[in-house]
């Protein structure tokens, strides 16, 4: 597959089997910029910053959202190809802040990740999961509708611009209408139901989830990624993630197929499978 | 179960009736959100129209189309003409609609997951395409796949075999259908097919690229038109790798790198699709589609089918994750199988 780089290409085979991919080394956690970002990206023919491109995150956060350390490979077998790098968090302030109840389930999910994980079921990600899931993603930008297209699961988002509604029905992937602030995109999400999480570590929401989030141009080819998260059902307050995204370089990148389904029958039906009659 | 859409829920009911009826006539929802009109429109390209243009210059296909249609790939053998009189289609239309209502019989396999009539799933309550074509194969003149060469014959005998060898169709997932298993579902192609319901699809252009969104099983496919090379032969997709270009007002998509695991009509993984978009109206866009795969027919065919503007939006099409069916029927495979075993030693004693 000459058309991908390394990274990507690496992260979809490791994460057919359920396994991170190698990680670049790990800095801080990116500070929020303390002004405006003085970059201005290039227009679109209708005059709008232009994000239109192939991102994606180079961190830890889908295995967790907070700061933690290097750990083993949940699976024996994998050994090194499947252990957990450790990562500086993406947190503002550094801690999500849970109500008790909601802390709890948070362990519980947690300690019984392989079981009830939805990524490992090749389930829909979730907002903003799919941001910072190590796949690439393609935003696509129109007047009226941007898609945000993941190469995980083929998770699909369509941002609309003009013609706006109201979440009509609750999703995995929620309901967004965006809007341009200067040179930022800004996304508003509602509309989810309960049942994707934020990362591999249990962190997860319920259907009050409203996910607010800002994709800046920082440069040619990095975005400033910031998503507000409140739902007062998990939560004691407003909470905040930020990180860069970066741009896939390489030519002729595209997104790939995914299609994670097949890759999890066995998992989810094989105990159905109509066993050997023994004669 | 609480968190269950509505969307979901009709959407595995109906997985599960087609697995159950195996029927081709499962009848279709169209544009969600947008209030049942039965209104036929005909598509009839009109030389004089000219399309509108995106901000960067594309001739401009976006919004929301639907290819919802009773017009049959191949023609009927009672047919022997390319396009009905008006009078005719309509009542060709009639009789395609009687057929899909006899589901919503009392007592029918597909009455005992849902009324047709009561959730709007027939074709023809929604927006609607429809033209007077009497098949959508219009090349070979005779309005039929041409025949298939000796090596497509064998593969399709091949096919068969693996399929009998690999067990009975609920012994395990992986016989089951495809679209059952939310893997892909037929509306997706390359080439678009009438999908039977939700036959919803959406179209977003953007710098370099067309994003043509299938609303079943939100399968989005991504089309590079910036004249990159084809794709190296060793990566191989569900729904090939897509490369397009414009040809005047007409977007051209030729797509290759299938995997051979959906095959279409029983194409090999060779079959090179090449499809042509074509705003002949505001609201219609002609399209028409030619499939060359020398290794299964003795020629390459073409064919159209009607895509008429519908009312958005899409809803997320959340297939795989509210997938009871699978588990639960093959859950009742292993109970019948029980049953019977149990029923076996009965008998014997």
């Amino acid at each position: 597959m000459p058309n991908r780089s390394l990274i990507a290409t690496s992260a979809a085979l490791l994460m057919a089997a359920g396994v991170s991919m190698a990680q670049a080394p790990q800095t801080p956690a990116p500070a929020r910029p303390a002004a405006a970002p003085a970059y201005r990206a290039p227009r679109t023919a209708d005059g709008k910053p232009n994000l239109n491109g192939i991102w994606q995150a180079m961190n830890t956060a889908n295995w967790d959202l907070e700061a933690h350390s290097a750990a083993p490979s949940p699976i024996k077998e994998f050994g090194t190809t499947g252990a957990i790098p450790g990562g500086s968090g993406v947190v503002d302030g550094g801690t999500i802040p849970y109500l008790p109840d909601a802390l709890k389930k948070k362990k519980e999910n947690q300690a019984n990740r392989l079981k009830l994980d939805p990524e490992v079921k090749c389930y829909l990600p979730g907002v903003p999961r799919a941001v910072y899931m190590p796949y690439p993603f393609q935003i696509l930008q129109s007047t009226k509708h941007i898609m945000m297209l993941h190469e995980y699961a083929g998770a699909v988002r369509t941002v609309y611009m003009t013609d706006q509604t109201e979440a009509p029905a609750d999703s995995w992937m929620g309901w967004s209408n965006g809007k341009w602030e200067g040179e930022t995109l800004v996304v508003d999400t509602k509309g989810f139901n309960d049942l994707s999480w934020f990362d591999r570590s249990g962190n997860f929401h319920s259907d009050a989830l409203h996910v607010v989030e800002r994709f800046t141009p920082r440069s040619a080819d990095t975005l400033n990624y910031e998503a507000t998260i409140e739902d007062s059902k998990t939560f004691s307050r407003p909470w905040k993630i930020s990180m860069p995204l970066y741009r896939h370089v390489e030519p002729n990148a595209q997104i790939m197929e995914f299609r994670c389904v097949e890759f999890v029958e066995d998992l989810l039906y094989g105990h159905l499978r109509k066993q050997p009659t023994s004669k | 179960m609480r968190h269950q859409t509505l969307v979901s829920a009709v959407v595995v009911s109906v997985v599960i009736a087609i697995a159950m009826a195996a029927t081709s006539s499962v009848a279709g929802q169209s544009a969600p959100l947008e209030k049942p009109r039965a209104v036929a429109k005909a598509v009839a390209p009109t030389k004089a129209y000219t399309p509108p243009k995106t901000p960067d210059g594309q001739p401009d296909l976006q919004g929301f189309w639907t290819n919802s249609t009773y017009v049959p790939l191949e023609r009927p053998n009672n047919v022997t003409k390319e396009f009905y009189t008006k009078e005719e289609a309509e009542a060709a239309m009639k009789r395609a609609a009687e057929r899909e209502s006899e589901q919503t019989e009392p007592g029918t396999t597909a009455d005992v997951h849902y009324d047709f009539t009561q959730f709007g799933l027939d074709r023809s309550q929604s927006t609607f395409a429809t033209s007077f074509r009497t098949s959508q194969v219009y090349d070979p003149p005779d309005g039929k796949v041409p025949p298939m060469t000796a090596e497509g014959q064998k593969r399709v005998q091949e096919r068969n075999a693996a399929r009998k060898t690999a067990g009975g169709q609920y012994d395990d997932v992986k016989n089951m259908p495809i679209g059952s298993r939310c893997i892909i579902m037929g509306g997706a192609g390359p080439p678009l097919q009438n999908a039977g319901y939700n036959a919803n699809y959406q179209i977003v252009q953007g710098a370099g690229y067309v994003m043509i969104l299938t609303e079943m099983i939100h399968d989005a496919r991504i089309i590079p038109i910036d004249n990159r090379p084809a794709p190296p032969s060793g990566v191989r997709q569900w729904t090939g790798i897509s490369r397009g270009h414009y040809e005047g007002n007409t977007l051209v998509v030729e797509t290759t790198n299938f995997n051979g695991k959906n095959p279409f009509r029983n194409g090999s993984e060779n079959m090179k699709v090449i499809e042509r978009f074509t705003r002949v109206a505001d609201d219609a866009i002609e399209y028409k589609f030619t499939i060359d795969d020398p290794s299964t027919w003795t020629r390459a065919w073409s064919a159209e089918l009607p895509l008429v503007k519908t009312g958005g939006p899409i809803f997320e099409f959340a297939c795989h994750e509210s997938n009871f069916g699978i588990a639960n029927i093959l859950a009742g495979a292993r109970e019948d199988e029980k049953k019977a075993a149990e029923q076996k030693k009965g008998s014997s004693n």
